[in-house]
């Protein structure tokens, strides 16, 4: 069994898979993924099952280091440089870290979450059916909190497999898109309106319960008292503040804001994925448009497999054509002059 | 069927949660039917429901909208949530010890001052309540308990606390309830702490159905 060692990593990460279903009427929380599009396409990678436990990097960089023998890795998610031993690593790829070698990762760019999923899944005891850390009620594992240096995860060891990557469709741009609702009649015309019509942004003091979002204030029609009722990924409650929440995996099960309006299913791994201070809005959606999209979403899950490709060895490399010079060496069939192979001399007076 | 009982209001959470609302408020009769409706679905499944989550007034529905869409479970929910109320399984009664006022419960003085009487008066209240667990969510373990006398009403915080400790024991606009695990709360951490570990209670006694 070879494992991996956390020689460096940053705040906000964390094992995470598809998360804990079931127990919300205890006031379990889900957790898992806050992207599960990107955890799946690791997964997917070096073979696992889609919702497989990984490791969940938060914006800043971080470092692992294989020991014990080599372990075959994935990275997929926001994208940010990444190298073994000095070679570049491309994002959506996997790759083998070989015994003693270190993958070290940068600052995500253009996202905020990095899913690092290894071969053979990592190893751990589930509670309540899953590994995800929910580092409030301490349930996790291996470790039930956030990840730190020195920690060591056991996997299973690398199978030496080629190199594969995974063509995933172009993420979505413009604005995250929501169901009205449940609570939206808690709200005025005009204060529905400012929700829709405004610029946004995710404040710094967000985790993974609630992302706090920045821009106007939300005036309730009755007060920001309701007696709690239960609460969904992407959640978007009004506080009395008027500073709109949007819950996340680590969220309160139910909660007593009015709500709304929540996040589609299929945008809420991009939302997610917005990094802190970047403007974005929102749009609301017809039911029958957000329940199309979590179906494609949904077959985009199932047929994730089907994306993944070998590395080809034979890659079309134009540098390493253009160092061989295989034009000054090409040869014509029916002038026999050219059969002869030209010497290095002449190409270098080409 | 004998339809006698008044629709729910059906209101959608996301594309694959659907919030069954029976009242607006802390009603047992309500509450009564949210349970009812929990059973009914725990008892015959409805294809595409995955999880469903009771509260003091609706109860959510988690689904799969690859399987089923929001009109034909939406249909399906008003239809069941208006069957006959079948009787409540057996409850149980626990007695909570607990430590108000002090270090112990950092707003005892605030609510005091804000609903005009002493400590002592809301202590007094809040000890002779007779709760029922009407809900288990939040954060593993938080019990929403019904019963809270008129008088101890309060708005909920303004900006909420963004962290309380385990066992602590709030008010919240018109509920009151016992927090197992310390996290951020928007309640008026008042009444409050006490030496027992809500975890230790056995998950199947601790249940709206029978709490």
């Amino acid at each position: 069994m070879s494992k991996l060692v956390i020689s460096a990593i940053g705040p906000a990460s964390s094992v995470q898979d598809g998360g804990r279903h079931g127990a919300q009427r205890y006031g379990l929380t889900p957790s898992g993924a806050v992207d599960q599009l990107a955890l799946a396409a690791a997964n997917c990678l070096v073979g696992n099952e889609l919702f497989a436990a990984a490791i969940e990097i938060g914006p800043f960089g971080a470092a692992f280091t294989a020991r014990e023998g080599a372990v075959r890795i994935a990275l997929a998610g926001a994208p940010r440089n990444a190298d073994i031993s000095g070679r570049a690593v491309a994002s959506d790829t996997s790759m083998t870290l070989a015994d003693g070698e270190t993958l070290t990762l940068g600052f995500a760019r253009g996202g905020s979450f990095s899913y690092l999923a290894i071969s053979g899944g990592i190893a751990g005891e589930s509670v309540f059916g899953s590994l995800a850390v929910n580092a409030r009620a301490g349930l996790g594992s291996p470790y039930p909190r956030p990840l730190q240096a020195g920690d060591e995860l056991q996997t299973a060891g690398a199978s030496g497999a080629a190199g594969r990557r995974i063509d995933l469709p172009a993420i979505l741009e413009g604005p995250i898109r929501v169901v009205m609702g449940p609570q939206d009649d808690e709200f005025g015309e005009a204060q529905k309106k400012l929700f829709l019509d405004s610029e946004w942004k995710i404040s710094a003091t967000s985790d993974r319960m609630g992302y706090r979002l920045e821009g106007p204030v939300i005036k309730h029609l009755h007060g920001h008292n309701i007696v709690s009722d239960g609460t969904v990924n992407g959640s978007i409650q009004v506080p009395g503040n008027g500073a709109p929440i949007v819950l996340m995996p680590d969220r309160g099960t139910s909660g007593g804001y009015p709500k709304i309006a929540t996040v589609i299913t299929a945008d809420l791994g991009r939302f997610a994925q917005i990094p802190a201070g970047r403007g974005f809005r929102f749009r609301a959606v017809s039911m029958a448009e957000a329940q199309a999209e979590a179906r494609k979403f949904a077959q985009l899950l199932r047929t994730l497999p089907d994306r993944v490709k070998a590395i080809e060895s034979f890659d079309l490399n134009i540098e390493a054509l253009q160092d061989a010079n295989v034009a000054g060496a090409a040869v014509s069939a029916v002038d026999a002059a050219t059969w002869q192979i030209p010497s290095a001399d002449a190409l270098a007076q080409d | 069927m004998a339809a006698t009982l008044s629709p729910p209001r059906i209101l959608p959470s996301g594309d694959s949660a659907i919030t069954v609302e029976f009242s607006r408020n802390i009603d047992d009769a309500a509450n009564q039917r949210v349970l009812a409706l929990d059973r009914i679905l725990a008892r015959e499944p409805v294809s595409g429901v995955t999880e469903t989550v009771p509260t003091y007034r609706s109860l959510l529905v988690h689904y799969d909208p690859v399987q089923i869409d929001f009109g034909a479970l939406s249909e399906k929910l008003v239809a069941l949530a208006q069957l006959p109320v079948p009787p409540t399984t057996k409850t149980r009664r626990w007695r909570i010890p607990v430590v108000y006022g002090g270090k112990h419960g950092i707003d005892l003085e605030d609510v005091a001052k804000t609903l005009k009487t002493t400590p002592d008066d809301i202590v007094a209240r809040h000890v002779a309540g007779d709760y029922r667990v009407a809900m288990i969510g939040f954060t593993p373990g938080w019990s929403y308990l019904s019963g809270l006398e008129k008088f101890l009403h309060m708005p909920r915080r303004k900006n909420p606390r963004l962290l309380t400790p385990a066992g602590t024991i709030s008010i919240g606009g018109v509920q009151t309830g016992v927090q197992c695990l310390a996290g951020p709360s928007g309640c008026w951490d008042g009444p409050p702490l006490e030496p027992i570990n809500c975890i230790a209670i056995p998950r199947s006694c601790w249940n709206p159905a029978t709490a």
